[in-house]
């Protein structure tokens, strides 16, 4: 019981870089439990997904072919039937959208301890020490889980992908899915965020957040957009109160962008927004509070009100 | 049909704070709906001017502070309330997936609701999974991070959409009951009226103990444990520009213009 089990995450044909993240996490922690590293891949094209799996500090590949796409009954099955013939000490997952879709559920159908959106995994004797943010990422915090076995979801893009390939062997895996018990069914998948302007095309992003306050103060950044010759866009929130169409989001779940030019107003930086923007040549941060997550990634920052900097930035374009 | 609807409540921090052990001191701290469960909130109380649902209840696990926050729920149109609180939560830092889940799943047996709404995640905590798990403790269906659920739910299955990554959405359809996990944008959600305000005072707020739900004190200690708590170290190396505001927007326009920015 020192083996550590990771599952890869795909979506429509593809698998998402996470796996290959999951790779390295997985093959750290096996060195430190002194185990193999599993990865297990479930559902989709998995002979094709077994090979691309099959990196450096990969032991065993096991392939689960069952179903297209991704269903959380069906990897909540296979999963727990992958635990028991592997009987691995811990179990990594994504913490990706799916992944939170079967994660917390495995968890509880195997009676595991988890712990979500890791960030660092050590194990220290008996216990996983696992860091994760809290409050919006303002403080980071260690949790000790001294529970055996254990699952923990680990955050998209902090450890490196794994490389090269190496002579993993490639299982395929025999689990045995009970359709009566696969209560939800994907009927389609839809792309969002069409529209006028392709915000991932700008060279020059104004992007705006929650510290604008009020929809008629956007009038602000439209002017400063103007006068910069700029693209708007926006975080999350300025889109779900409505007063931004979705296809100027930027994030997790909205448009990666990568500008020339990224300046970010009034936007705190958390790890979904961050995702979206990081790979932006030079960022620029305008913010009351010095301490915001947006200023470890800002190049430039400004600690101050954006209702004193934006009007005297649109002066000095006019 | 009988909504269940998980509201936290949650704390956000001050810009200057101070770490007091594996707590942020008190004083930064400040008490708020948690934003995914208002949208929860929202939706359930739609689905009751819709037709659909009869009753809307709500459960919190908190102590007593925290119905001031229980009020705004019912003061947006939740019928009444249930808190959950007792002295062995009292002095636990991080209450983990399991024991949230085990408490809930108490109240769920008592109310015995068609269909529970919970929050993608807890703004302080952040699991993201005490909806999913509470699902799956329950034998019931679920759906992660929902951002549009048809109102139509009285055939007994739900269609929803799920927010993937990078701008896909799922569509998919999930047998009742089941724990839909909201995302924020769903729905607008209300201001309370002065009404709404009023009448919330007079609605049902039941406190209740772990015993009184059946559920033993020892499920605190999970065995998970918080044991540290610090600022991260900055990986800022931004140049930072000082001054006033006319100062610092000269700086950011001298940069801008030397990046060929000439508008
Ligand atoms: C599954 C999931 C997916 C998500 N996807 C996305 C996504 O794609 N994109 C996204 O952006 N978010 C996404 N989020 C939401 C994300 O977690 C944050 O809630 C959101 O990014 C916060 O937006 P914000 O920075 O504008 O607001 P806040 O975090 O509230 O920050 C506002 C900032 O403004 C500053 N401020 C306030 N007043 C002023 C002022 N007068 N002058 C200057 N600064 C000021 C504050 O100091 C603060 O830092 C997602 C969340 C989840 C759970
Ligand atoms: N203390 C609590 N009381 C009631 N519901 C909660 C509590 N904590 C979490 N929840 C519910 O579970 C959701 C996810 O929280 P979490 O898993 O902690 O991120 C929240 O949006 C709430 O709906």
């Amino acid at each position: 019981m020192t083996d550590v089990l990771a599952i890869a995450d795909h979506r429509r044909g593809e698998l998402r870089p996470v796996s290959y993240e999951l790779a390295t996490a997985g093959r750290e922690l096996a060195d430190e439990t002194g185990g193999d590293l599993h990865l297990a891949v479930i559902s989709g094209a998995v002979d094709e997904f077994g090979e691309k799996l099959a990196r450096e500090g990969v032991d065993v590949v096991h392939t689960v072919a069952d179903g297209e796409e991704f269903n959380h009954d069906v990897y909540v099955q296979a999963i727990e039937q992958l635990v028991d013939t592997i009987d691995p000490q811990y179990v990594l997952v994504p913490n990706s959208v799916n992944g939170l879709d079967y994660a917390p559920a495995v968890a509880g159908r195997l009676d595991l301890s988890i712990v979500t959106d890791v960030v660092d995994l050590a194990v220290d004797g008996d216990s996983l020490i696992a860091t994760r943010e809290m409050y919006g990422g303002k403080v980071e915090t260690t949790t000790e889980l001294d529970a055996g076995t254990a699952l923990a979801t680990i955050r998209e893009g902090e450890w490196p992908e794994a490389e090269g390939t190496a002579d993993a062997s490639i299982e395929a895996f025999d689990a045995e899915i009970d359709e009566d018990a696969v209560g939800s069914t994907v009927t389609g998948f839809e792309e969002v965020a069409g529209g006028d302007v392709d915000i991932s095309e700008a060279d020059l992003l104004v992007s705006i957040g929650r510290g604008i306050e009020e929809e008629e103060n956007l009038d602000l950044i439209r002017d400063l957009v103007d006068a910069l010759d700029a693209t708007l866009s926006s975080s999350r929130p300025i889109v779900d109160n409505g007063w931004l169409p979705a296809n100027r989001q930027v994030g997790q779940s909205g448009k990666v962008v990568t500008p020339d030019v990224y300046i970010a107003i009034g936007i705190s930086g958390a790890v979904q927004h961050v995702a979206g923007m990081k790979g932006s040549d030079t960022i620029v941060a305008i913010n009351t509070d010095p301490n915001a997550p947006i200023m470890d990634i800002a190049d430039y920052a400004i600690h101050d009100d954006l209702f004193d900097v934006v009007p005297a930035l649109i002066e000095e374009f006019q | 049909m009988k909504i269940l609807v998980t509201v936290a409540e949650v704390a956000t921090v001050d810009d200057e704070f101070e770490i007091d052990g594996t707590e942020i001191a008190d004083q930064y701290l400040n008490a708020d709906l948690n934003e995914w469960d208002d949208y929860a909130i929202e939706e359930a109380v739609q689905l009751q001017e819709g037709g659909v649902a009869d009753e809307v209840v709500t459960v919190t696990i908190g102590p007593e502070e925290s119905e001031q926050t229980i009020r705004q729920a019912l003061a947006k149109g939740a019928d009444r309330a249930i808190r959950v609180w007792d002295e062995s939560l009292e002095g636990v830092d991080l209450l983990d997936v399991r024991a949230k889940t085990e408490i809930l799943k108490a109240v769920v047996a008592e109310e015995e609701p068609d269909l529970i709404l919970s929050g993608v995640q807890t703004g302080d905590d952040s699991w993201m999974a005490t909806g999913v798990s509470l699902a799956e403790s329950l034998d019931f269906q679920w759906s992660a991070v929902v951002n549009d659920l048809d109102h139509d739910l009285e055939d007994g299955t739900a269609s929803v959409r799920r927010e993937l990554e990078g701008g896909v959405e799922e569509l998919s359809e999930v047998d009742l009951p089941a724990v839909l996990t909201i995302q924020t944008g769903i729905n607008e959600p209300r201001y309370a009226s002065l009404r709404g305000i009023r009448q919330a005072q007079r609605k049902p707020l039941d406190a209740k103990t772990l015993d009184d739900i059946g559920v033993d004190a020892g499920v605190v200690d999970g065995s998970l444990e918080l044991t540290d708590m610090y600022e991260p170290e900055s990986e800022s190396d931004a140049t930072v520009w000082e001054g006033s505001a006319e100062e610092t927007a000269g700086e950011l326009a001298e940069m801008l213009r030397e990046k060929g920015v000439t508008a």
